[in-house]
């Protein structure tokens, strides 16, 4: 019998069959694959937030392998020579030996710890990019629920993080959580005293802790990010408005390689970037700190920036306890009201701000095309009112260094972020709404006069008048206007955007030469000499 | 604009035969595309094959790759060779962790952009449109669906047969406070066990000694320990009194001045604290009424105590009364007086409760 000959470059082929006949998986991978997403620079904000997790889970694995959530007392005797001899928990002491007993250990501590920063920034900007776009609009109002909550349940992730290594610092910041808690009206004390294992501190804090950041926290986020990106994928991307651009296609690129591509090599940015940081910044250097001890805390101590504006808002609450005189007599100490109400109806308004949106607009569409900023000035200045509250609580939530560094005192920077928590919103709304309808105007205006030239020609009475170039062909105006409606997407207002200069000379010491002027594969057109020409874009800024 | 090639297919033909041996892959890959309600209508090849313009990306790319394994290699090297040891004062293993970054970020880097530059400068540019089938409800869809589940509900017959509704809830209400009670029941715990939410290790045991003020070190303090004007972190002479089992306790025993001393003395008076002083000695819990943190900066010239976690300020001479800030309640007072042999102890426990408010605080 004569073996048949091994044929290799047949292999994948057939295992591909081989594969199909199994699982029938031809056609939806087809479909996969030519997936079609559209792009702009502002649909990557909430890339950077599921890559940083990712650097997240991976150097949060690292650091488990080495870290003793206990409160066990113990005596310091690793190589950092000025703890030597002190008495610590075990979890400070287990973080101490990551930082200096572990090779590597720190830069995955520090690499852990901005991945953690980087990520709820990046969840605020992409949520930021969506409102004011427009993007949470039915019928995506689900996965903008999701994004909230993601904000949220981050917040409790890094909260917990930062608690861990039990050092002076968090620790002081537990004892503020547990105030928090018991301020609570009714349920406080119970609430307090169960989540601690009795008084404050207790011994099992840490331990409850790191299982809910290694596990029940974790778990929650992947769950969230999965149903996050399932329904972005579903639904497919929103895209902006443009040539070609409907409500009701998407234009862009397909899934696979170009597309998948770039979201690769992006993620490997992201993670260089954060390897980068994680190595040449530092960040909690948690042996400056020392153990947690209740009755040591310096001036300066701040929290991570995400928690900045809750202790803001604290700072800046008037003391106004409420008495209940019932019996022994009831409170409800001031610090309920910044650190439990408020986040309380930052989720409430926050989560159902697209259907307050749709019952105020009465608008029961379904829209898939983003809206530029400027042309819903209402929208834009209630973000912006937003970033206003938010700004005066962060920077009050600093108001001691700021204090201490611009010489400041430190009662007047108190009272100027309680006036400016009144005072900044409604002024950032009324500033941000004329400022979307000058740029209205603007864009109105080029359309239909045309763009700036410089050239100034002088008229014949003397008159000096600036040529513009109008942006379609006159349309039997003596003056050269057009009708051109607004698409709402962007007008060109500088000549150079009009093709007005000639072609960038490509090359860094020299120009390499132009491209050949011939098809080169079936199916391509001959390459026209103009590829700066107007066509259907990607989406892509051509500056 | 687009692509037009003589194969292409006009919307609403029939599907090409992909079989058909003239078609080229590209006719395959748009018609697949389309298949998927997809129209490739423009696919540009940003560098022609063969030209300077592409071997020059293509060295590029392959520069970045080469950094990557340059800055992996090196990140190797450091990680086995460089000094990482802890060493007091300027040893090498203070670049040990900045080399690590930067090694591993280029290395990581260097796949990033060379991956990018790859995707976005050699693969060709493409405009494709897919289509949503948004507002193409399927109504027919929706009623059978409908349909059905409602069938599923008329099978189950709980409308016919009400019993097996009520019992099922009867049975199953009770299961899911199962799953909760133990998790509740294991956590919950009292919180005015002991009455501890109101004591502190300055409270002596019944007929026992009082309770000496010691230092950090514990060490008991002596009035001339303490210099005009002056103030000392005291903690209960206790056992553990010293250590966050007793993180209510944390006390501040400060030595005013003549002058501060008896407007102090009139202010304990006006309250009915007039025996908490001793001498010019007064002492006040360190634990802020407000979120608990250490009021630790004491400020002599004006006698006012801040707290550097939310910049609470409380007036000392004014029995610690919160004058800025956010705290509302006063810093409790410790009764203190000496010992027969010279040393502070603490006349009783605090009167007032210590630490953040909460609801049943009487």
């Amino acid at each position: 019998m004569k073996r048949r000959k091994f044929d290799l470059a047949a292999t994948p082929g057939k295992a591909a069959v081989g594969v199909d006949d199994r699982f029938a998986v031809a056609t939806p991978l087809r479909k996969l694959l030519n997936k079609v997403f559209p792009d702009h620079w502002s649909f990557l904000l909430g890339e950077i937030a599921l890559f940083s997790f990712v650097v997240l889970l991976l150097t949060g694995v690292f650091l488990t392998f080495f870290f003793e959530p206990a409160m066990t007392e113990v005596v310091y005797d690793g190589s950092y020579a000025p703890l030597q001899g002190t008495p610590m928990s075990a979890a400070y002491a287990s973080s101490l030996d990551i930082s200096f007993d572990v090779r590597g250990g720190l830069v995955m501590r520090q690499m852990h710890h901005w991945a953690a920063l980087l990520f709820m920034a990046a969840i605020v900007v992409h949520m930021l990019r969506v409102f004011f776009t427009g993007a949470f609009r039915k019928p995506r109002e689900t996965n903008w629920i999701i994004g909230s909550l993601l904000f949220w349940v981050g917040f409790l992730a890094g909260f917990t993080g930062y608690s861990l290594p039990d050092d002076g610092l968090s620790g002081t910041g537990l004892r503020i959580a547990s105030a928090i808690m018991l301020s609570i009206p009714v349920i406080g004390s119970w609430v307090t005293s169960s989540i601690f294992g009795g008084e404050f501190p207790g011994t099992i804090i840490i331990s409850r802790f790191f299982i809910a950041h290694v596990l029940l926290i974790p778990g929650l986020l992947v769950a969230l990010i999965s149903v996050h990106l399932g329904l972005v994928f579903k639904q497919k991307h929103t895209q902006w408005p443009g040539p070609g651009r409907t409500n009701n296609n998407v234009v862009g690129e397909r899934m696979f390689p170009r597309y998948a591509l770039k979201q690769g090599g992006f993620f490997m940015v992201v993670f260089g970037v954060i390897a980068l940081m994680g190595g040449l910044f530092q960040i909690n250097p948690i042996w400056l700190f020392g153990p947690y001890e209740a009755w040591v805390v310096s001036a300066a101590s701040q929290p991570d920036w995400y928690v900045m504006f809750l202790d803001g808002s604290t700072r800046l609450m008037p003391a106004w306890e409420i008495n209940i005189p019932i019996g022994d007599g009831y409170v409800i100490p001031p610090l309920f009201w910044p650190t439990v109400v408020l986040p309380g109806i930052l989720v409430g308004l926050s989560t159902m701000y697209p259907f307050l949106e749709a019952r105020h607009l009465k608008d029961r569409k379904s829209h898939n095309l983003l809206q530029r900023p400027r042309d819903v000035p209402a929208r834009t200045a209630v973000g912006a009112m937003a970033v206003a509250f938010y700004v005066v609580l962060t920077l009050s939530g600093g108001n001691d260094v700021i204090a201490d560094k611009f010489q400041i005192s430190l009662n007047a920077m108190t009272w100027a972020g309680r006036i400016g928590l009144l005072v900044a919103p409604p002024l950032a709304y009324y500033i941000t709404y004329r400022l979307c309808l000058g740029l209205q105007q603007h864009d109105r205006e080029v359309l239909a006069h045309g763009v700036e030239t410089g050239i100034i020609r002088r008229l014949p009475d003397g008159r000096f008048v600036e040529v513009h170039q109008p942006l379609s062909a006159s349309n039997g105006h003596a003056d050269g206007h057009g009708e051109l409606g607004y698409v709402g997407w962007v007008v060109p207002k500088k000549m150079n955007r009009l093709g007005a200069l000639g072609p960038a000379i490509r090359g860094f010491f020299y120009p390499i030469e132009k491209p050949v002027e011939a098809p080169v594969s079936p199916g391509h057109p001959p390459v026209e000499a103009r590829p700066e020409r107007e066509a259907i874009g990607s989406g892509e800024s051509r500056r | 604009m687009s692509t037009h090639t003589e194969h292409q297919a006009p919307q609403g033909q029939e599907p090409l035969d992909v079989n058909d041996p003239k078609l080229t892959r590209f006719d395959i890959v748009r018609e697949g595309a389309r298949r998927d309600d997809i129209e490739i209508v423009h696919y540009e090849p940003q560098v022609l094959p063969g030209t300077k313009a592409e071997r020059r990306l293509a060295r590029v790319v392959a520069g970045f790759f080469l950094i990557t394994g340059l800055a992996a290699t090196a990140f190797l090297a450091i990680y086995i060779w460089w000094p990482w040891k802890y060493e007091p004062g300027r040893g090498g293993d203070k670049f040990y962790t900045p080399l690590l970054g930067l090694t591993l970020g280029v290395a990581l880097l260097g796949i990033g952009f060379g991956i990018l530059t790859w995707g976005k400068k050699l693969l060709p540019k493409e405009v494709s449109i897919q289509d949503r089938h948004e507002g193409a409800v399927d109504e027919e869809g929706r009623t059978i669906t409908g349909q059905t589940m409602l069938y599923m509900a008329d099978e189950l017959g709980v409308k016919r047969r009400p019993l097996l509704g009520i019992s099922l809830l009867a049975g199953l209400a009770p299961v899911a406070a199962v799953a909760a009670a133990p998790l509740v029941g294991g956590l919950i715990s009292h919180p005015h066990k002991n009455n501890q939410m109101f004591t502190t290790g300055f409270h002596a045991a019944e007929g026992g000694e009082r309770i000496r003020l010691v230092r950090e070190d514990g060490r008991p303090v002596r009035p001339a320990d303490i210099s005009s004007g002056g103030q000392l972190t005291v903690f209960p002479g206790i056992e553990h009194g010293v250590s966050n089992r007793h993180a209510d306790s944390p006390t501040l025993l400060i030595h005013l001045r003549d002058s501060d001393a008896q407007a102090s003395r009139r202010a304990n008076e006006r309250i009915g604290h007039g025996d908490y002083m001793w001498g010019n000695y007064a002492a006040f819990s360190k634990v802020c009424t407000h979120a608990g943190c250490p009021a630790s900066l004491f400020e002599q010239q004006t006698n006012r105590l801040l707290c550097p976690c939310h910049q609470s300020q409380f007036l000392i001479t004014d029995n610690a009364r919160p004058v800025f800030g956010p705290a509302s309640r006063r810093l409790p007072q410790l009764p203190i007086e000496v010992d027969s042999e010279g040393f502070f102890v603490a006349k009783s426990d605090y009167t007032e409760t210590v630490g953040p408010d909460f609801w049943e605080r009487p």
